[in-house]
């Protein structure tokens, strides 16, 4: 049974002939960690907008628990590329802001956002400024404050893009077991290869021009490590590296193919 | 800080003593030496007699003259009553203008159909002298304290109301949509993103506000008044008393320097995320 749904989805710009998305079906389902890969310009951020309810579809529809989704709400919880945290308050105030605009008493919210920061590995740092923070410790913040809201899904819009290479992996590491512990179903976009495929239990390929599915894999590489595994183990495991080359012919050849097109 | 120069660090163990001789003026002592010098200056040609007292009284004289002003006042009133009545005229404007012009703010900044309507109303009076519609103002509402607070009042709504629907229409629109996939409600946005966010545009405004406030409360008072700063510089200058009139020049420009140093206080403490990089 799906959580999320989402049927013939289209979505179009004004004024613009080509469709950013067009006929997308995706589902996502109880302990579902799915991953839209693709280039800049296949709509994967639109695809997230889409789901969150900041944008409509042209056609289509989305539903969640079988409800439509007709707008932004809390039941999808959203983490975003750059942080987007509010620096007028502390990092506790920051998890405990969804649980305060539900109108939950201090202490109760306050109690939550503290187990929270432990989950994300933060227990020290509820009283920081959010710009003493760094880039990974902000964007674990912004995790934090998604899940305390506890939504029906997570939805992560390149959450590591803008982070270095070693701590990009910490976090992916730090997600997995968050996944594993809360088993919130998680939609996550990135244009990272070997971070789709290393996160994903479906990995959902996006070609632009329009924005479609190209090609949707089942994968275990992320079940594999919260399962105990070691990620180094698991990157340099003959299937993991077959994987990732044959996704990054897949998009190779998806780039040859859009180039021909022009030129033709 | 104002100054693009960077502090020198030393590096390695060669002793750096505090007073070297390398060592740059601060620029905070710079200012205090170039008010001393004036000061010194002008002490010098009073003293010396080079100018007439008429035209510019020594500043032992001035002091002696405050203290006359406070203890026995000028123009039936003391030093303290004529600064009171133009502190509570600006108080009591500002406070109006508060009040009124950042909800008018928000509503441009927010709303289109109110940016419409508003937007060339504020745009239109805005650029027009205080002074040049005082007449008007004193035909319709007489030349009681009303006039006066009204004048200020429309002198500080404007910068107000338009630096807060910049501050409101440039607020960043991952929070706003990060408190909306939280659950966020249109009143709960304004309360707990878009008016925090605009906040360092409030201030910036009343400060900017508060600067022409000022300056019209002085030049109202210098047309139509019976007491406040403005008043007792000009009746002073009148009967060519120099010193209240150089004394009161003085003191209007002491408290518009204590005004702006105390927003700007009030800034930092209000709003210390701004300016740090996030």
């Amino acid at each position: 049974m799906a959580l999320l749904e989402l049927e013939r989805i289209s979505a179009q710009y004004p004024g613009v002939a080509t469709p950013v998305l067009a006929d997308i079906n995706l589902s996502l389902g109880p302990r579902q960690l799915v991953v839209a890969l693709g280039p800049s310009g296949s709509g994967k951020t639109s695809l997230l907008n889409l789901i969150a309810g900041f944008v409509a579809p042209s056609t289509g529809r989305i539903t969640l628990d079988g409800q439509p989704v007709t707008g932004p709400g809390a039941d999808r919880g959203v983490v975003f590329q750059d942080d987007a945290l509010l620096p007028w308050q502390d990092v506790l105030g920051n998890v405990a802001f969804g649980l305060e605009l539900a109108g939950m008493p201090r202490a109760q919210r306050e109690r939550t956002a503290r187990e929270m920061l432990a989950l994300v590995d933060l227990s020290g740092f509820a009283d920081r400024r959010i710009w003493q923070l760094s880039g990974g410790q902000r964007q674990r913040v912004g995790l934090a404050r998604a899940l305390a809201a506890d939504p029906r899904v997570l939805l992560m819009d390149e959450p590591f893009g803008a982070l270095d290479a070693f701590t990009r992996e910490q976090m992916q590491e730090l997600l997995l077991k968050v996944w594993q512990r809360t088993a919130k179903p998680i939609f996550l976009i990135t244009h990272d290869i070997e971070e789709a495929v290393f996160l994903a239990s479906e990995l959902v390929l996006l070609a632009p021009n329009p924005g479609r599915i190209v090609e949707r894999l089942q994968l275990d590489f992320g079940q594999r490590y919260a399962a105990g595994e070691s990620a180094r183990a698991i990157k340099s495991d003959p299937g993991f590296i077959e994987t990732r080359e044959h996704v990054l012919a897949r998009v190779f050849s998806q780039r040859n193919a859009a180039r021909r097109q022009e030129s033709a | 800080m104002s100054s693009l120069e960077l502090p020198v660090t030393h590096k390695g163990n060669v002793p750096v003593s505090a007073t070297g001789p390398c060592r740059p003026l601060a620029t905070r002592w710079i200012s205090v030496l170039t008010l001393a010098t004036l000061l010194l200056a002008w002490w010098l040609v009073t003293a010396a007699g080079w100018i007439e007292p008429l035209f510019l009284p020594s500043p032992g004289d001035i002091l002696a003259k405050g203290w006359t002003l406070l203890t026995q006042g000028y123009m039936d009133a003391s030093l303290w009553q004529h600064l009171g009545a133009s502190l509570g005229r600006i108080g009591l404007a500002l406070g109006a203008a508060i009040l009124t012009a950042i909800p008018v703010g928000i509503a441009i900044g927010y709303n289109r159909v109110a940016r419409g309507i508003l937007d060339p109303l504020i745009e239109f009076y805005r650029p027009i002298p205080p002074l040049a519609y005082l007449p008007l103002i004193v035909i319709w509402c007489g030349i009681g304290e009303l006039s006066k607070v009204l004048l200020i009042y429309l002198a500080i709504f404007a910068p107000i109301a338009i630096a807060t629907a910049t501050g409101v229409r440039t607020v960043d629109s991952a929070k706003l949509r990060a408190a909306q996939s939280l659950g966020a409600s249109r009143a709960q946005l304004i309360r707990h993103v878009i008016l925090p966010s605009a906040l360092p545009d409030i201030l910036t405004g009343v400060r900017i506000g508060l600067g022409v406030g000022w300056s019209t409360l002085v030049a109202a008072e210098l047309i139509a008044a019976t007491s406040g700063l403005g008043f007792m510089v000009q009746s002073a200058a009148q009967f060519l008393v120099t010193d209240v009139v150089v004394l009161g020049i003085l003191l209007i420009a002491l408290i518009a320097f204590a005004l702006e140093m105390g927003l700007r206080a009030l800034q930092r403490k209000l709003v210390p995320w701004h300016g740090q990089n996030h």
